[in-house]
This record gives structure tokens, sequence and C-alpha cells, in this order.
């Protein structure tokens, strides 16, 4: 019940501001999964990773240096926030989950739990 | 059009897919391609004093970056490797959305910048490039005696 509250709270303070979609890439091997998500501006303290339940919340927050007295001409991001949720699927184990945040790239690692990684099966006969 | 069968991949598609109608029916396009969407997304802003950029051009090395500025036109171009393991891995990629290879982007700038006055700084993914104005355009007040 807890992890549910946790994650309906969670959700909705995530509708509460628009944000954009960061693009990302997901790869997965034998043991786990590996996303990568462009975060553009974002730092390490604006930036939080959320696996509750089946949920997998990135959210993060820019933090530019900007001089005042400040008029855009011509803008092509015009959100200060990136947002995306993912559904999480049984056999990854949130509890093993890594992150590392380099140039505005977010680097996550799932890894799957141990008993459902692949094992080769013979077949005989 | 690439489909995956990942289910949050749909608001990737619906963003891809405004994207393309948008370059398709862009009423003017900038002489030197699509003014929107490409790698890095500009934005620019002025002040009275400077001119800034802000490239989002995440997962650069920061010496790899090509800044140049000539008669008011300033390229940004570099170059990103992708995050996919090659083909004789055992992996599957689900989604596919980041760019990855070269790209080089060039905006026409006002004529009163200082070339001399240009700095260039990449944090966390974000290149900011601050052009000085000309000490002669900047505005002055004048004193009336």
């Amino acid at each position: 019940m807890n992890e549910q509250s946790a994650v309906s709270r969670g959700t909705q303070t995530a509708l509460e501001e628009p944000a954009l979609l960061p693009p990302v890439d997901v790869i997965e091997d034998d043991s786990g999964i590996t996303l990568y998500a462009d975060l553009p501006g974002v730092p390490k303290d604006k930036l939080t990773v959320q696996a509750d339940g089946e949920t997998l919340i990135i959210d993060g927050e820019m933090a530019l240096e900007i001089p005042k007295d400040l008029e855009a001409t011509h803008v092509e991001v015009n959100l200060p926030r990136y947002r995306r949720v993912f559904s999480l699927s049984k056999e990854l184990d949130p509890n093993k989950l890594s992150a590392e945040l380099k140039h505005g790239v977010l680097k996550l690692r799932i890894q799957k739990a141990e008993r459902v990684k692949p094992r080769r099966i013979e077949v005989t006969g | 059009m690439e489909l995956s069968l990942f289910p949050r991949d749909l608001f990737a598609e619906l963003d891809r897919l405004q994207r393309q109608v948008q370059r398709a029916f862009e009423f003017s396009p900038s002489i030197r391609g699509f003014a929107r969407g490409g790698f890095s997304a500009l934005n620019i802003a002025s002040t009275p004093q400077s001119v800034e950029i802000y490239g989002f051009a995440p997962g650069l090395e920061p010496k790899s970056i090509e800044v140049q500025l000539e008669r008011g036109v300033l390229s940004i171009a570099g170059e990103r490797s992708p995050a996919l393991p090659d083909e004789r891995e055992r992996a599957t990629v689900h989604m596919n959305e980041r760019f990855a290879g070269r790209f080089h982007r060039v905006i026409t700038l006002s004529d009163d910048l200082d070339p001399n006055e240009v700095r260039a700084a990449y944090r966390e993914g974000v290149l900011h490039i601050s052009i000085k104005r000309l000490e002669s355009a900047q505005p002055r007040r004048i004193s009336v005696n």
C-alpha cells in the first residue's frame, strides 16, 4: 500500500508542471537494461530518478547560467524541465539500479533479478 | 517509420511525427536547412551588451566541439558517438531516439558583435557561447548640458 501511495504522489507532482520529453536509448542484454537519456542543462542535484514498484520516473530541472536583462530571440528548448515515465517489467530489480550523469547524459543500469537471467536449455533427442 | 513494441514509445513516435509535420509545412526554412528539430537544439537571446547562445548538445567531449565565428556567422560542429552496442553483442535495442553522428549548425548573428570577445563554456551538456557587442554599438546615455 505504501508503495502505491508513493507512486501516485509522484505521478501527481509529475503531472503538475509541463515538461519536455527527453530522447532515450534503451538496450537490453542478458543481465539487465541500460537506459541513456539526454538531459542537457540538468545538474546532479536537480535530477530525480525514482523506481517505485513498477514505474520508473526520470525528472530533471535545468539550471542554466542566465545573465540579467536577457531577451529571447530564438527558442527551440522552451521548458526548463524534463520528465519521462516508464513501466518496468517484473523481472527487473528496482533495488539494483545505478545511475550516472555525465555531460548532460544520464546512464541508468537496471539489473535483472537473479532467477530470471536466461539459461541455455539443452535440447536433446 | 520504425516502430517499437516498447509501451512508452508511443510518445516518442508522436513527437517524431510532430517534428516531421513541422518540417514539411514550415513556411520559410532558413537557407541552411530547417530551423528547428536539429542537433543541437539552440536557444538564442540577447542583452544590451551581448548575445547569448545556448546549444543543447549533451554527451560530447568539450575539447571536440568546434565553434567558429566568421563575419557574423557562428557555426557549431561536433560528433557524438552512438551508445548502441555493436552487432556482435547479444543485446536488443528497444528504443533508439538519441542523436548519433556528426552535426553542424550555423546561425547568422547581427553585425554589431565583437569577434574578439567570445566566451564558450560547456557545462552539463549545454554549450553556452557569449559574444559581446562592439563598444560602438552599445547604447550610451548622452548627457545634456
